[in-house]
């Protein structure tokens, strides 16, 4: 019994550390392959530099972080808060069956590839936009609506769920009170809720800054750093996938140091996410 | 000594009318012919009961019997619970609780309620009684602070508190938090006080000081109280109901009621045959 313990602890512990292993791994592979150019040109010159010029050997990727925080912020302000309503509609106020309807039809969006999102954003949303709101179409809104729409079924399911392990005696104690129904989910449910609430926020803004396919197909992917949400963008993952193809020598260094700063974005957001995230004191 | 001794003992309060005559007017609570149901399951059959301004009532029973199911009719909690239903009428101050255009919210500030689980709201103690009196829109500090030490002091968890009111409410103990629900009820300065096992996690003194404090506070407010345990039912010597599987079996005062019941069943659960 004793041994047998032992055993499952010993194999759960090399699984965990072979998966932290691989993760290691990979992101040795990067840095190694990356950091080169970058202690040549310098750090500052590559993140701050605004030229992309690879043939000419200029490799500043300024205009890419940009873009990649602008489709991202984006993204989270139309996700966030349409797909914490519909959590609450879901949770809170829709009778069971509708809810359950609802929610499954919200979980299919989860299953649709990122090619078809992009796709539907090329044929409908880009040329909506040129017409009329003006610009080529392919910009930073386009890019930031579709990619809002594909983070909708995280936001969503993990809201829903967050809200409904809201014990029921908070909301019936606040019922209890002379509150109305509004005013106990504004009031303990959602406070209750939300450390789980920004865990959505985080999975959704992890799922956001990743996504490339679609970005790629709706956003234009200049490399000038857009003035407004009608220009075109690239983004530091669209930067990667458009160009690793047929990089080679320094300009393969460059999409490398590429994905270190990539890393570094969303290791610094999740850390900002998280002490966003800590329950705060009443 | 037994229980109807302890009872015979006092015998002081055992019409409560508190000066008040017994007119038709002062009814505060009415049910007539009021049923229950979750479901298909009838949790309260026929129930027909009249409570006073003013009065101090005691619902007792075993477990299951729908002395909960009753307390949550009369504020309205009872419907939430999808696939519920109700027959027959239950009044307050003459208005049909179930009637249209009653404003729920408002019935629930009227007629507050501590739960037989005790709920810490996650916030701070301060804040678990501040709340109602500030959805109430009680905003100035200094006016919020003066009901919270009140209802605190009244619910006898001042002294234990007062140099922590900002630590969050879920650090306090089981006693402790059932006391914050009273708390938190009175400074609602509702009309009713419905109150569900209240002292359920209390120890024998805060138990007796909690049944002391129902005395004074029926000076101010209705209390409709829920216990299971005859002897508490016997020891606050109010009036009294018997509820037992969903039925009224007979209301008296707790001295009629524990030393001439005048059913077999209502004998056999006060003299300690079942619950
Ligand atoms: N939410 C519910 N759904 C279905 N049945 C319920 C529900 N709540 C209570 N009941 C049933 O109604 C009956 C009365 O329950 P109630 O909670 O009113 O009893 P009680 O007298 O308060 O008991 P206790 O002393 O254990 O608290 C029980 O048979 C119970 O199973
Ligand atoms: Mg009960």
């Amino acid at each position: 019994m004793r041994n047998k313990e032992t055993l499952v602890q010993w194999i759960l512990a090399i699984v965990a550390l072979s998966a932290i292993a691989v993760l290691a791994l990979i992101i040795i592979f990067i840095f190694k392959e990356g950091s080169p150019i970058i202690a040549r040109l310098g750090l500052t010159k590559f993140i701050t530099g605004t030229k992309w010029s690879p043939t000419k050997g200029m490799f500043g990727i300024f205009p890419m972080i940009l873009g990649s925080i602008q489709v991202t912020l984006g993204a989270l302000l139309i996700g966030v808060p349409i797909g914490l309503a519909t959590a609450i509609f879901l949770a809170e106020m829709a009778p069971p069956r509708t809810s359950r309807i609802l929610k499954s039809a919200i979980q299919l969006l989860a299953g649709i590839p990122s090619v078809v999102f992009g796709f539907i954003g090329l044929v409908i949303l880009v040329p909506f936009i040129r017409q009329w709101l003006g610009g080529p179409g392919f910009s930073v809104l386009a890019a930031a609506i579709v990619l809002g729409i594909m983070i909708l079924p995280t936001i969503v399911s993990v809201c829903y769920d967050v809200l409904k392990a809201v014990p029921p005696a908070y909301r019936e104690g606040m019922l209890a009170l002379g509150a109305t129904r509004w005013q106990a989910i504004k009031m303990v449910v959602l406070p209750a809720a939300r450390p789980g609430i920004i865990a959505s926020v985080i999975l959704g803004m992890g799922r956001a800054i990743g996504e490339t396919m679609a970005v790629i197909m709706v956003a234009g992917n200049a490399t000038k750093i857009p003035v407004s949400p009608l220009e075109p963008v690239r983004t530091l993952t669209s930067n990667v996938a458009l160009e690793m193809g047929y990089a080679i020598g320094e300009h393969r260094e460059a999409l490398f140091a590429t994905g270190i700063v990539l890393f570094i974005i969303i290791a610094l957001l999740n850390t900002l996410a998280r002490i966003v995230a800590r329950p705060e004191k009443v | 000594m037994t229980e109807t001794e302890a009872v015979s003992g006092r015998g002081t309060r055992e019409d409560n009318n508190r000066g008040i005559p017994a007119s038709g007017s002062t009814t505060k609570i009415s049910a007539r012919n009021f049923s229950f149901f979750y479901g298909e399951h009838c949790a309260l059959r026929d129930v027909s009961l009249e409570i006073r301004r003013n009065q101090l009532f005691t619902i007792m029973g075993p477990s299951g019997s729908g002395k909960t199911t009753f307390l949550r009719a009369l504020n309205r909690l009872g419907n939430l619970i999808p696939n519920t239903r109700h027959e027959g009428s239950l009044k307050i101050d003459g208005v049909d609780v179930y009637g249209k255009g009653v404003d729920v919210a408002e019935l629930r500030r009227r007629v507050g309620m501590v739960f037989a689980l005790p709920v810490a709201l996650p916030m701070s103690i301060f804040s678990n009684v501040a709340h109602g009196p500030r959805m109430q829109g009680v905003r100035h500090p200094k006016e919020l602070e003066e009901i919270v030490e009140k209802a605190l002091r009244d619910a006898i968890l001042w002294d234990e508190v007062k140099d922590r009111l900002s630590d969050n409410a879920s650090r306090l103990s089981g006693g402790q938090l059932q006391r914050l629900s009273i708390a938190r009820v009175l400074a609602l300065e509702p009309e009713i006080i419905l109150l569900d096992e209240p002292t359920s996690g209390l120890d024998p003194i805060s138990t007796l000081r909690i049944e002391e404090l129902l005395w004074e506070l029926v000076e101010r407010y209705t209390i409709v109280l829920v216990t299971h345990n005859p002897l508490q039912a016997a020891r606050i010597d109010s009036k009294t109901a018997f509820f037992l599987m969903g039925e009224l079996i007979e209301t008296g005062s707790a001295y009629d009621i524990f030393t001439r019941p005048k059913d077999k069943r209502t004998e056999d659960y006060v003299s300690g045959k079942y619950g």
